[in-house]
């Protein structure tokens, strides 16, 4: 149990050991072992965000297709609406236009009337005329009684 | 042990406490110029096993997922480190690696404890050329401890590394002024002036006591558990085939022991630093 040199020698290579440990073995291991747990840390981190992230992305995209369906249902409600209009418009359009050419067809058939009846007064003068020489023969000026006769024709 | 007509209880024991050593000095007196080769040879060795072992982990560190080795060194690196952290409060670069270094030196050297007592000395005494006959009789002139924390030259020049530390934060932290005061006012402190100085050298007494206990409780506690240690493997190993369960047995405790004493150097150091590196 003597002591001897043997404790200079034990006490220089504690130094020593303790150096080495101190210079080359603690920084690399701890700073691995640090640089791990925050690395470790960052992606639980990134997961948790990511995490959130996903779940704001779905209640945006759930709101986002209510939107949407409530748009289509209004776009929808609008088509209908103007259908209905433009249903409306042509069956009033198509009435129209029927009016308008029931009553083109009565004006040309007036006209057409009022055309023969005049023809008509005409031919009925002239065998008014006719008539008229045959019943008076010789006697009778046709430049003398043409308003006579012009009162019968308006008479007819 | 094959009892031989020479060997007898008392010479197996003191042989396998007396260290391997060489005499640096013709004068047989000199006790201080002798170096015990065993202990020297040993505690290098497992120390730079140890620095080996954890270089090469730090060199291999890297940051995606670690091997089973790599985790085995970090484990133990997180181990010392949170200690470490639960302890001392202030900012050092020295104390981790400190640490870190007494608890794995001072394990492996315990850890030599294990092996049976007559593995290595037999061993090396056949390497040095002794016949088998004249090691088994005890008459071997080959001396080997392997258990250099047995030695108290081991223990002792770890406890003065720590005890320079302490010095060293000491003053660093308090200054000298702060350090001496330290030493003086305490633990009687009265206001009177007078009264005080009277107790400057009763607190000055104390104080070192406090002190200088601190690397010599260091140094004996590890050196008295493991010399205990040992010293109940040697006897167990003297009494013949029967040793072979004992062994077990206490080395199953020893285990324990081990591990504890390395814990404890390691935590007393950590405690030690902090409590100097404190201002009161």
């Amino acid at each position: 149990m003597s002591l001897n040199l043997t404790l200079l020698g034990e006490l220089i290579a504690f130094i020593v050991f303790v150096w080495f440990c101190m210079k080359f073995v603690w920084p690399p291991l701890n700073g691995a072992i640090e640089a791990r747990q925050k690395k470790i840390e960052d992606g639980l981190a990134a997961s948790d965000k990511a995490e959130k992230d996903l779940e704001l992305a779905r209640k945006k995209a759930t709101a986002e297709l209510k939107d949407a369906k409530s748009q289509a249902a209004e776009i929808i409600e609008q088509a209908k609406k103007r259908a209905t209009q433009i249903v409306d418009e042509e069956t009033s359009r198509g009435h129209d236009e029927r009016e308008n050419i029931i009553a083109q067809g009565h004006s040309e058939i007036e006209a057409e009337r009022n055309r023969v009846k005049e023809e008509l007064r005409k031919q009925v003068a002239t065998l008014a005329v006719i008539g008229a020489q045959k019943i008076l023969e010789r006697e009778i000026n046709e430049a003398a009684h043409s308003d006579i006769v012009e009162k019968l024709v308006a008479e007819l | 042990m094959a009892a031989g007509e020479e060997l007898t209880l008392t010479g197996y024991i003191k042989h396998h406490l007396t260290n391997g050593q060489v005499r640096l000095s013709d004068d047989p007196n000199n006790w201080w110029m002798v170096l015990n080769v065993d202990t020297l040879a040993w505690s290098i060795g497992l120390g730079l096993i140890f620095l080996w072992i954890f270089k090469r982990a730090a060199n291999k560190a890297t940051l995606g997922v670690p091997g089973k080795f790599q985790c085995f060194i970090e484990m133990v690196v997180e181990f010392v480190d949170s200690n470490v952290k639960d302890t001392f409060h202030g900012k050092s670069k020295l104390i981790a690696p400190l640490a870190l270094t007494i608890f794995v030196w001072v394990f492996l050297m315990n850890l030599m404890d294990l092996i049976p007592v007559d593995f290595l000395p037999t061993a090396a005494a056949l390497i040095s050329g002794e016949s088998w006959d004249v090691i088994s009789s005890g008459q071997s002139h080959t001396y080997m401890k392997v258990v250099p924390t047995t030695d108290l030259n081991l223990t002792l020049a770890m406890g003065l590394g720590v005890f320079a530390l302490i010095i060293f934060y000491s003053i660093r932290v308090k200054g000298v002024m702060g350090f001496v005061k330290e030493l003086t006012l305490q633990p009687f402190n009265v206001k009177n002036p007078v009264v005080q100085a009277l107790f400057i050298p009763v607190n000055l007494l104390l104080e070192l006591v406090t002190l200088f206990a601190k690397p010599i409780s260091l140094a004996l506690r590890l050196f008295g558990n493991l010399y205990a240690g040992e010293l109940i493997f040697i006897l167990i190993a003297a009494i013949g085939l029967f040793q072979l369960p004992l062994h077990f047995v206490w080395a199953v405790f020893h285990i324990l022991v081990i591990v504890l004493q390395a814990f404890i150097f390691m935590m007393l150091t950590i405690v030690y630093l902090s409590m100097a590196s404190t201002d009161h």
